[in-house]
């Protein structure tokens, strides 16, 4: 019973509106003209909304937003070069610092080194000098023992012969042996 | 009967109304163009209403419909077409979401009545010619002359193209109407079926569970195709925008 209720809804609904059963409602021209003029009425009005109101409003919206996120990168941009320039005005500021201090290094280093060779060259004259001296004491010492030599060896020998033979050998036939040995 | 899937096509009668011996009723159609009108341009209104620089959800969606818009018509005709752009705005919004307050049970879906979509398509087509006309001067019928084709074959490409020019409304208006309609038909179809056989019993109400999927399924492929269309009609309003803008350009 439900179905055939539906069925008369429908029919009298379908003949309310003056529709021929047969027709197939989208196709239906009678319709057309209210159709038409609602679209156009609520179309024109869904227009003008969107013209006057809804675009002009999101349009503004998304440009300040623009607006904003260029601004912002604007600043960003700005002040990453100030701390790039900030960084290479440290580092420049820094390579300097280090070149004085290289310099400064370098010239005590210089100057400690002048001096330790201004030190070195008087200690070695001194002990050059002092060799010298030494040396020639040694040579005198030297020449004095050797000349000496002969004496001894004269003396030592004539107690040797004196000792060995009891007889006297002169002192001066001795000495004569002795540089005949030595080879003077 | 309840099921007859043309039922949800019919016009009711909700105000009388008849000026000059023409009926200018205001029918259940009318009552959904209202409805789709005043839900859309009041929830972009209220959307927008903040200002925000953040947006809020709502403020985001309408956001999202705008750069989609745009974005859809600067692609097609380029940054001279955005003249057009509230009339391409309107079109897409109505149209989507007439198509999908039809996707409600009992609701009547605009765009399912082949006069609408054609007063919509010829509103484009309308402009196209206005515009092009009115930038161009005769040089818009450039537009039918292509460039690099051979003399002797000019005559035939010409006739082509205006042929082509002209039934674009056409094709424009019934890919809307026509996939509306068979939409909702096919769905109410296999809904039928739903109801029909589990009205014989047990077996009936098994055998009911295929057309019931397949309900399901057609539902979710209607929301798919109730978002295609609107945006393919937007898409071709852009279209044919550009050859109001550059009519040699092609």
């Amino acid at each position: 019973m439900l179905v055939s209720a539906a069925f008369a809804a429908t029919t009298e609904a379908s003949h309310e509106a003056g529709h021929g059963a047969g027709v197939f409602p989208p196709f239906d021209s009678s319709s057309f003209a209210s159709q038409l003029l609602w679209l156009a009425i609520t179309f024109g009005i869904f227009y003008y909304l969107m013209a006057k109101v809804i675009i002009p409003r999101l349009s503004g919206i998304l440009g300040t937003r623009r607006d904003r996120i260029a601004r912002d990168l604007d600043e960003a941009q700005r002040l990453k070069e100030e701390s790039d320039a900030a960084l290479a005005a440290y580092e420049q500021e820094l390579a300097e610092a280090r070149k004085n201090a290289g310099n400064i290094a370098h010239e005590a280093r210089d100057k400690a080194k002048a001096e330790a060779d201004a030190k070195r060259g008087s200690a070695e004259a001194a002990l050059n000098e002092k060799l010298a001296g030494a040396e020639k004491q040694i040579a005198t010492i030297k020449a004095k023992a050797l000349a000496e030599v002969d004496g001894i060896a004269a003396d030592t020998a004539t107690e040797i012969v004196r000792q060995l033979v009891g007889g006297s050998v002169t002192r001066a036939e001795i000495a004569k042996a002795v540089s005949a040995v030595t080879g003077k | 009967m309840a099921n007859d899937p043309i039922h949800q096509f019919h016009l009711n009668k909700l105000i009388p109304l008849e000026i000059g011996g023409v009926d200018f009723s205001f029918t259940n159609s009318s009552l959904f163009m209202a409805v789709t009108v005043a839900a859309t341009a009041g929830f972009m209104i209220w959307a927008t209403s903040g200002r925000g620089l953040i947006p809020s959800r709502a403020q985001s969606v309408a956001e999202i419909a705008y750069e989609f818009s745009s974005n859809m018509l600067r692609d097609a005709a380029g940054s001279e077409g955005m003249r057009f752009f509230p009339l391409v705005f309107s079109l897409f919004l109505f149209i989507l979401i007439a198509n999908l307050f039809g996707m409600f049970p009992y609701f009547f879906t605009v765009t399912s009545h082949i006069i609408v979509t054609a007063a919509l398509a010829m509103l484009v087509f309308a402009t196209v010619l206005i515009a092009g006309i009115s930038r161009h001067g005769l040089g818009f019928f450039k537009l039918f002359v292509p460039s690099g084709v051979p003399g002797w074959l000019m005559p035939l490409v010409v006739a082509i193209e205006v042929i082509s020019f002209l039934t674009r409304p056409i094709s424009h208006s019934v890919r809307l109407f026509a996939n509306m309609l068979a939409g909702h038909i096919t769905l109410k179809v296999f809904a039928g079926f739903v109801v029909s056989l589990s009205a014989l019993g047990a077996v009936g109400i098994a055998g009911s569970i295929l057309p019931m999927l397949m309900t399901i399924a057609l539902t979710a492929l209607e929301f798919l195709v109730a978002f295609l269309q609107a945006y393919v009609f937007a898409m071709l309003t852009c279209m044919y925008i550009n050859d109001a803008i550059h009519p040699g350009g092609h």
